[in-house]
């Protein structure tokens, strides 16, 4: 393989990079290249060797980032958290909207269930009600 | 749910409806939340914009929160997505530059000092190569290289397919190479051709 094919498969090498730097990487300058023959160029090819080690140098590097913290501006929180509380008092109105709506219509279900029991009834005793004799 | 997640105490609380739980919770980790909107957006008033978005999404979506993950993972995969979306919406500057002025608090100090000083020379090198790189290459490698993101999951929050994923991971991770690192022969210098065509 030449040099600039392997340089294609060097970004995802770096992957294979251990915790602790790069102290595998003297007895094993391929570790990470799926590619047999790619592995079997880099061991033998200083040029590479560097490269893939300017690649996992990177990804120390970001990785490194994870602990740093940027400092926001400092009304960010206030907002954040007037946000939450407007989203929450919607969030109230709508169900206690919700609510009254099943009330209004329970009540009338109720009401015409109510009614409609009371007509039956009606109509039972007028049914039953004996012939004057 | 991980025991060793900090925030697992409050996530269960605010679970409940405890709003002040869900306060703390935003107290926690909005500085990190921030840092996250801020490295994907490059602008401090869209990362807050994001910040504020990501939050309200969390909040109303953390009855779906089943703690098979940290709370912050969960929170960083929305924040990932409301940064897409806010950029997607975004059609104005394009100078995405992370401020100058932004401070930096390095939350795990220790360590030699010439070593430390000269990390921070390389980690100041670095933000300004990923504040150089265009948001989609950006994105993917932040979330990757600098948040642990499984390539599925980025793809799920940027709305991308995963080898479309890998693509611009590699993209990015080439592009900053060349800026932090540069080989001898690399592009713009002379005798580029003959190194890279060294065969073995």
């Amino acid at each position: 393989m030449r040099c600039d094919e392997v340089a294609e498969l060097l970004p995802a090498a770096a992957d294979g990079i251990v915790p602790g730097g790069l102290r595998g990487l003297a007895h094993s300058p391929g570790v990470g290249l799926e590619d047999r023959s790619a592995r079997r160029h880099v061991e033998h090819c200083v040029r590479c060797q560097a490269e893939l080690v300017q690649y996992r140098r990177l990804l120390r590097t970001l990785h490194g980032l994870r602990t740093e913290v940027l400092e926001p501006a400092p009304g960010l929180l206030a907002d954040i958290l007037a946000t939450l509380e407007a989203a929450g008092e919607r969030q109230a109105v709508r169900s206690l909207l919700t609510g009254r709506r099943v009330a209004y219509v329970g009540g009338i279900a109720a009401a015409a269930t109510a009614g409609a029991a009371g007509a039956i009834l009606l109509a039972t005793r007028t049914r039953r009600r004996p012939l004057a004799s | 749910m991980h025991t060793e997640d900090p925030t697992a105490v409050l996530v269960a609380a605010a679970r409940q409806g405890d709003e002040a739980a869900f306060e703390a919770l935003v107290r926690a980790t909005y500085a990190q939340t921030y840092t996250l909107a801020l490295r994907l957006t490059g602008d401090e008033e869209d990362a807050s914009d994001v910040v504020q978005e990501s939050y309200l999404r969390a909040y109303k979506g953390l009855a779906r929160f089943r703690g098979d993950a940290q709370f912050t993972t969960w929170l960083y995969r929305i924040t990932a997505n409301c940064a897409t979306t806010h950029l997607g919406r975004r059609h104005r500057r394009r100078t995405d530059h992370l401020a100058d002025d932004a401070t930096v608090v390095d939350r795990d100090p220790g360590g030699d000092p010439a070593a430390q000083a000269e990390a921070g020379a390389l980690r100041g090198r670095l933000e300004g190569a990923l504040a150089e790189l265009p948001p989609k290459l950006r994105a993917v490698v932040v979330l990757r290289d600098v948040y642990d993101m499984p390539h599925e999951a980025i793809a799920a929050e940027l709305g991308i397919s995963v080898s479309a994923a890998k693509v611009r991971l590699h993209r990015a991770r080439r592009k900053l190479r060349e800026v932090l690192f540069p080989l001898p022969g690399e592009p713009g210098e002379p005798g580029d051709h003959e190194e890279r065509t060294h065969a073995m």
